[in-house]
């Protein structure tokens, strides 16, 4: 079995175009992903109270760690050798795993929060908040 | 091309880390610092991978990336119940029943 995957790995070059099309594929989905982290970091930034933040992190964060580790996982993939195939299961199980955990952890803090008396922002909170930033520009 | 590729997807993940890194220290209360400390906990499994790549010892550094999601990941766990006992218990004694009820 080891004989034929590494006569397959000679036989396909790195250079060819097939494999080309799988590397910038890994590409663009990393590059999507920094474009759902800077949607992350500029909600974190700008909303006005912890459950909208929340709302952004836990989204934001999640398809953004998967979209990358995904894209690396085929940038990474050169030949069908077994460490390369084992590489790419190992970097898909990270994806699982952070695909499993990352909303349950926003879903614990969440909870954790309401039961601390953090109650949202009301719509009277927000006319506040947006004359409070009127007045200061 | 890939060594390219790495070194730019890390020099953007750390900038784009910046904004986070102030809500972590400006953030009003504890659960926006815990947030951010997750979400920047979650980019660093991330982060492990391109090291990886540009070491070409991805194989190795792809079990850290493992290991630094799992402790990521209980961490917030362990934060949230800590916050959650801050209900005195006698209020938590009142609750239980109340959705026992409910269910």
């Amino acid at each position: 079995m080891m004989e034929v995957l590494a006569s397959s790995a000679v036989t396909e070059s790195v250079n060819s175009p097939g494999w080309f099309l799988v590397h910038s594929i890994g590409i663009g989905m990393g590059i999507l992903g920094l474009v759902f982290f800077l949607g992350t970091a500029v909600g974190m930034v700008r909303f006005p109270d912890f459950y909208t933040r929340m709302h952004a992190a836990g989204k934001g964060d999640t398809l953004s760690t998967m979209l990358m580790l995904g894209g690396f996982g085929l940038v990474m993939m050169e030949d069908f050798s077994v460490g390369s195939w084992l590489l790419l299961i190992k970097i898909l199980g990270i994806v699982l795993f952070i695909f499993i955990t990352t909303p349950t952890s926003s879903h614990a803090l969440i909870r954790a929060a309401f039961e601390d008396n953090e109650m949202p922002l009301g719509e009277k909170d927000l006319k506040k908040v947006r004359k409070h930033k009127s007045s200061s520009r | 091309m890939k060594e390219w590729f790495a070194i730019i997807m890390g020099a953007s993940l750390l900038v784009l880390m910046i904004p986070i890194l102030y809500r972590i220290i400006v953030g009003p209360t504890g659960f926006d610092r815990i947030l951010g400390v997750n979400v920047i906990g979650t980019k660093t499994a991330v982060i492990l991978v391109i090291i990886g790549t540009l070491f070409e010892r991805v194989d190795m550094f792809v079990d850290f990336a493992i290991a630094y999601a799992l402790l990521n990941f209980v961490g917030a766990i362990v934060v949230a119940r800590y916050f959650n006992r801050t209900i005195p218990l006698k209020e938590m004694e009142r609750k239980k029943p109340r959705r026992r009820a409910k269910a």
